[in-house]
């Protein structure tokens, strides 16, 4: 048998001692990473000394999709990307297109778009929370959140009949009006769903073991969450002050008031802290919607893209022609290119809209915020705990359909 | 809110702050610029990108922060590509396009992670989707597809249906 001395003279064998690391693969199918996410992470005994995410196990190519059909059919695969979110993807694309078309829409469109994109925020603030503390080991969380979640996929299913992909707004509006008794059933729920936010802080915010869990875990600094490209939440944490339905409102936030919390420590209690103060200003906006909701039209009086009213169409020749051009030919879109930013509930949703005047967009671009909160890894993980990359993961609300796209 | 026509006159857009600090500080990188609905643009001389980035950082012009990279492929016309860069500033409260031109063949641009680290997955995506390459980058590979894929898919002649 060799000797140490020998091993150690013989070049061929490598000494790899007791300061060895080893290579741990975590996903994609680790419940843990909230999807497909496969992370390579270095491990020194229990402390990760490098990470590497390797993505792209649900990409499907949406935007060379996108190039191959009318402007209107891209709404549907736009709720596909975050499917927790749909709404607010489908705000940006359609914002996006009203800005290259230069088309406005009607007051009520606008405060049921702004309504619905606050309740997809909780939504997905719901889900974020559940799974986020599950991953902890805080269990019961879970089934209260998705309780409220139930309700909230009901009333997208009153509007839109679908109950996660709705497709629910339109270029110039949204495809029709809120159903009879809908008011009353949101009234119903923002009355006792502040109640409901104050029995998961209950169960977590003192929650000594969840503070062990989170505190001084995971910390990002203020530089890195900007020379990262972090925004939302995850930004906000950090002490970025910034928000883009504050600071550059789109789609009708400034008519409505509310608060941008924001936390400086860095860590997954300050974006936990964030996200739970979030729930209670979504709460308070769409109260602030139900009760500014005008009435009118809910679709732009643009007869060349907006599809007209079934009974217009059932009874006017000009209506029904205009129906068939847009269905079979679609509308043409004046050449030009827009970026459109809006504030989805991970951060800053932006959508790049080239047009080259023809039905179909040139190239539709996602900038999706769960793609940039990703280059967080590497600074969150390393030389922390194996144990805490859950946690970290959980924190920045990652959604693999929005990272891969 | 009517479409206004776009404006492309390098001499009426000096007026904005970013045109006018970058038309001191590198004269002869800027190549034109386009303000078209409520959003400017920039295009920059690829050899020079990383210095007119660099101004445009900087304190006088404020875009400290990038928001996006991508690319749009103009095939069959030439030059062929233009990678475009969003920047944002925080205080200004406003967006800013910088966009370069490449050639069709063998598309290369200086990487920019030296000012954002976080760029870094961005530009592998590009790289991914249309093949341009960024020199200097850290690990330039594919992000988004499986290593032995053929082809870069966003490129025009690249099939929506993928070869079969």
């Amino acid at each position: 048998m060799a000797t140490i001395d020998q091993l150690r003279s013989n070049p061929v064998v490598e000494d790899r001692g007791l300061d060895s690391t080893m290579i741990l693969n975590m996903g994609p199918q680790h419940p843990s990473t909230h999807g497909v996410l496969r992370l390579l992470l270095e491990i020194d005994g229990e402390t990760v000394v490098r990470v590497k995410p390797d993505i792209g196990f649900l990409h499907t190519g949406i935007e060379k999709t996108c190039e191959a059909k009318f402007y209107q059919q891209v709404v549907p695969l736009t709720d596909r990307i975050d499917y927790l979110c749909p709404m607010t993807n489908n705000l940006t694309y359609v914002l996006a297109v009203e800005k290259l078309l230069g088309l406005e829409i009607p007051p009520r469109a606008m405060w049921i778009r702004l309504m619905l994109n606050e309740l997809t925020r909780i939504n997905s603030h719901l889900v974020w929370l559940g799974t986020h503390a599950l991953d902890i080991g805080a269990m019961t969380v879970f089934l209260y959140c998705f309780r409220e979640r139930e309700e909230i996929l009901k009333m997208f299913e009153m509007v839109a009949g679908q109950r996660m992909m709705t497709s629910y707004f339109r270029v110039g509006g949204v495809s029709m009006d809120l159903p009879l008794g809908f008011l009353d059933y949101i009234k119903n729920f923002i009355s006792y769903f502040p109640e409901r936010i104050d029995q998961y802080s209950n169960l977590l915010t003192n929650n000594p073991i969840w503070q062990l869990r989170t505190k001084g875990v995971a910390v990002i600094t203020k530089e890195d969450a900007r020379t990262l490209m972090l925004s939302g939440p995850t930004a906000r944490g950090s002490g970025v002050d910034w928000d883009l339905r504050r600071d550059m409102p789109y789609g009708g936030y400034d008519q409505l008031e509310f608060k941008v919390p924001i936390a400086t420590e860095g860590d997954v209690y300050a974006r936990y802290l964030i996200r739970m103060e979030e729930l209670r200003e979504s709460t308070n906006m769409v109260r602030q919607t139900i009760e500014r909701l005008p009435g009118g039209p809910v679709k732009s009086d643009a007869p060349k893209v907006v599809l007209p009213d079934r009974e217009a169409m059932k009874t006017q020749m000009e209506a029904l022609i205009h129906h068939f051009k847009i269905v079979t030919e679609g509308f043409t879109v004046p050449e030009g290119e827009v970026y459109q930013g809006v504030e989805s509930p991970r951060g800053e949703m932006g959508y790049y809209v080239v047009s080259d005047g023809t039905a179909k967009p040139y190239r539709v671009h996602m900038r999706s915020p769960s793609f940039a909160n990703l280059n967080s890894i590497g600074v969150m993980c390393e030389h922390n705990l194996l144990a805490d990359v859950v946690a970290a993961i959980g924190s920045i609300d990652i959604v693999l359909g929005d990272v891969d796209r | 809110m009517a479409l206004q026509p776009a404006v492309t006159d390098l001499e009426l857009l000096k007026e904005r702050p970013a045109v006018a600090c970058l038309y001191s500080e590198l004269p002869q990188a800027l190549q034109a610029a386009k303000f078209d609905r409520n959003e400017l643009t920039l295009w920059v001389d690829p050899l020079q990108l990383l210095e007119a980035l660099r101004v445009l950082r900087g304190s006088k012009a404020g875009f400290e922060d990038l928001a996006d990279i991508t690319a749009v492929d103009w095939h069959p016309s030439e030059p062929r590509f233009e990678v475009v860069y969003s920047l944002l500033s925080y205080q200004l409260k406003e967006r800013l396009r910088v966009k370069v031109r490449l050639a069709g063949t063998d598309p290369s641009i200086e990487t920019i992670t030296s000012l954002w680290a976080g760029a870094a997955s961005f530009e592998s995506e590009v790289f991914d989707m249309f093949g341009i390459r960024f020199q200097g980058h850290p690990d330039l590979r594919r992000i988004l597809l499986p290593d032995d894929w053929e082809g870069h898919p966003l490129r025009k002649d690249y099939p929506v249906e993928g070869y079969r």
